[in-house]
């Protein structure tokens, strides 16, 4: 939106601790404006809060249902991927197999879903009021790591059953892509909340969207089904890392292939900067098409 | 561009501000990607077109509409301005650019200063939360700091008066309390410009009148205030001076008093959309045209209503009848003039006959509101024949005839402005 001057406003005296905000139209490409997205930590904060507050209200089960969609969706693939499919599991048990694989997953996707709502959602505040637009987006994608963490404790369940337990170093690669989830989850969605506010279309695209790039991801089969070089180029879609990283570092088995990490974070980083480059230029018009 | 120097007492800079729409941006809400792919086509055919032609480049200016063109204003800190104008003519585009939610396309605003505004109570409640959970979050939204909404909690919620309720989710409030509720919040934001949009417009009087007071109280504090309003009471309270918008342009800049006046004058009248000629088929006669205008006389300042009246007859016709009404905008007859009582009776000639209906001073006779004018032709025998049943509305700004300050208004007071007089009929006999 516009840009502020917090320092010095050409032929403006100002007094300490005062701050001149210029109004000026916009053309083309801006910066991010991620020092005013710092400066609205607090509504980023409360936004959150809302979602996560807001998301379970009125409803029986409540934050039960963070982990009952995962654990179904793990039994029903166990059964027809796993039992009747035989596909394989690079030697693990197919339920704590594809669980590892869908709970990194579900995170991205409902944080992929949820940004690319974000706008339209939000369009009565849009509207409205002002605040760094970027905080819709963030707020909503972010707004998945509770239910992710929910999640995440029938897995340590799953994991003592099994009896697979992760090495200390191999937990340090976790956060990291958990961090790889987030960052491409933020990435489409941003494309997809700026295309969103304009044309309604996205709204049937979401959808389709997931479905495909999860079976373009080795959540219910392994990696280790592709040859060289093949399964390195299949870093290209980042979640193919977030998903076998998750698998390595939490269970302990299969191998890591590192350059596929690293394609997969470049691809990640270039949907995340294109992404965020391509809203601030769209978020302009928010206000009017929304 | 260079930017004009800022002045230390000045709290909002305004210079060449423009605003535009696309046309189709706004009516076509909803509108999906192949409407898209098809108008760029569409475009793409025109310049095709043009260029076949050998026009330099099609014409792309006229799906555009300019909400917002050459503003320029600046308040001081401490002022109270209020922005007046008819609908659509910019005011909340005016709000919308100065509170960041829509960037200008041209000329620029500085602002000195945190920026508040109350474009719309009640934004961003969501009825699943609680009071007290609205409370913060609405805050946040209007750009409190959570410490500030801490400090303020117990005071919004008393000057609100929900205490009971605050923490049932506001979707079980009646719209009373709800709005309450919003406006408190909003009304305990303190920053140093505050941008106010019609909030006075709802709620029941008694909490209009405490908003009211809480805005006197923020303008009292020395802070700088843009008040959009139709209330032309509220305005005149409020502010000093007063920015009339028409069509996106500053119509007028000045003290309070005197832009009302002009902005009363000019928007008294408002036609009606009849569609002329409006013609009695059996007899050959109606109503070609009528125009109607409302204006001060430059001597006394009273408004004169002045009405063209084109009578086509499409042969001769003797002895028709020509009848002004008049009634209040919710139907009560002021004055019905027909031939009979007036006489006002003519022989039209073949074509294009003119009459001129002239009523002077009528702000002199009539009470402060809104007005319906109708006027038609009758037979003296035969009755009406066509009637212009709307064709006009005209606006009577308040007149104070006793002197105590108060308007004399045609819903509470009756349409007439009654020159009573009560004084004592003997001398005051002394107190016992």
């Amino acid at each position: 939106m516009s840009v502020s001057e917090h320092t010095f406003a050409p032929g403006a005296e100002l007094a300490p601790g005062e701050q001149i905000t210029l109004i000026k139209p916009l053309r083309g490409w801006v910066s991010l404006g991620l020092d005013e997205v710092w400066r609205y930590r607090e509504l980023l904060f409360f936004f959150i809060w809302r979602d996560i507050k807001v998301r379970y209200k009125q409803t029986l089960l409540g934050a039960a249902w963070a982990i009952l969609q995962p654990v179904f969706t793990m039994i029903v693939f166990s059964i027809f991927f796993g039992r009747l499919a035989k596909i394989p599991s690079d030697g693990i048990p197919y339920p704590i197999f594809s669980y590892a694989g869908l709970l990194p997953w579900t995170f991205f996707a409902t944080g992929l879903t949820n940004g690319a709502n974000s706008i339209v959602r939000d369009a009565n505040l849009v509207k409205r009021v002002y605040f760094p637009r970027l905080i819709t987006p963030i707020s909503a994608v972010v707004g998945g790591l509770p239910d992710f963490f929910l999640a995440f404790l029938v897995l340590i369940g799953m994991m003592v059953y099994y009896g697979l337990f992760p090495t200390a170093a191999s937990l340090l690669l976790l956060p990291l892509c958990l961090l790889l989830a987030l960052s491409t989850s933020m990435g489409v969605g941003l494309w997809l909340a700026a295309l969103n506010a304009e044309y309604r279309d996205v709204r049937y695209v979401v959808p389709f969207l997931t479905q495909f790039w999860m079976y373009a991801t080795p959540v219910v089969y392994p990696s280790s089904l592709l040859d060289e070089p093949w399964r390195t180029l299949y870093g290209l879609n980042p979640l193919v890392s977030v998903v076998e990283g998750f698998r390595w570092s939490l269970l302990g088995q299969g191998e890591t292939v590192p350059l596929m990490f690293v394609l997969s974070a470049v691809a990640s980083l270039a949907l995340l900067v294109s992404g965020a480059f391509f809203f601030r230029r769209m978020e302009r018009r928010f206000a009017d098409v929304v | 561009m260079a930017l004009p120097p800022l002045k230390p007492n000045t709290a909002i800079q305004v210079v060449g501000l423009g605003k535009k729409y696309r046309i189709g941006g706004i009516i076509d809400r909803n509108k999906t990607l192949r409407d898209s792919l098809g108008s760029i086509t569409r475009s793409k055919l025109r310049a095709l077109r043009a260029w076949q032609r050998g026009e330099a480049r099609a014409r792309r200016a006229d799906n555009t509409f300019w909400a917002l063109r050459d503003v320029s204003f600046e308040v001081e800190r401490g002022e109270v301005l209020g922005v007046i104008g008819r609908n659509g003519a910019g005011k909340s585009t005016l709000l919308k650019v100065l509170t960041r939610i829509m960037p200008p396309d041209e000329g620029h605003a500085r602002i000195r200063g945190r920026v508040g505004s109350l474009l719309e109570v009640g934004t961003g409640f969501h009825g699943e939360l609680t009071g007290r959970e609205n409370i913060y979050l609405n805050g946040a939204i209007l750009g409190m700091h959570r410490f500030e909404i801490d400090r303020k909690f117990d005071e919004i919620v008393e000057f609100a008066g929900i205490a009971r309720f605050i923490d049932t989710p506001v979707k079980r409030y009646s719209s009373g309390m709800y709005l309450r509720l919003a406006f408190s919040v909003a009304a305990h934001l303190e920053p140093e410009i505050l941008l106010v949009d019609e909030v006075l417009a709802v709620g029941d009087a008694e909490f209009q009148k405490k908003c009211l007071g809480k805005m006197g109280d923020v303008a009292g504090e020395g802070r700088t205030v843009l008040f959009v309003s139709h209330n032309m009471d509220a305005v005149r309270q409020l502010c000093q001076s007063a920015l009339w918008l028409e069509r996106g342009n500053i119509q007028a800049l000045g003290p309070v008093g005197d832009v009302i006046k002009a902005y009363l004058a000019e928007t008294a009248l408002d036609r009606s959309a009849a569609i002329f000629p409006v013609m009695d088929p059996h007899h050959g006669i109606g109503i070609e045209d009528l125009r109607l205008t409302l204006a001060a006389a430059p001597d006394t300042g009273a408004l004169d209503l002045r009405v063209e009246l084109d009578v086509r007859a499409e042969a001769a016709l003797p002895r028709i009848g020509i009848g002004f009404g008049l009634m209040t905008d919710t139907g009560a007859r002021v004055a019905y003039l027909d031939e009979r009582l007036t006489d006002f009776v003519f022989d039209m000639q073949l074509g294009t006959n003119r009459f001129l209906l002239e009523c002077s001073a009528l702000d002199r006779l009539l009470a402060a509101g809104d007005y319906v004018v109708s006027v038609w032709l009758a037979m003296p025998d035969t009755g009406k024949l066509v009637e212009i049943d709307r064709a006009a509305s005209i606006r009577i700004p308040g007149a104070d005839l006793y002197g105590s300050g108060h308007y004399v208004d045609v819903h509470k007071h009756g349409p007439l402005l009654f020159p009573l007089q009560i004084r004592r009929a003997e001398p005051a006999r002394p107190a016992e």
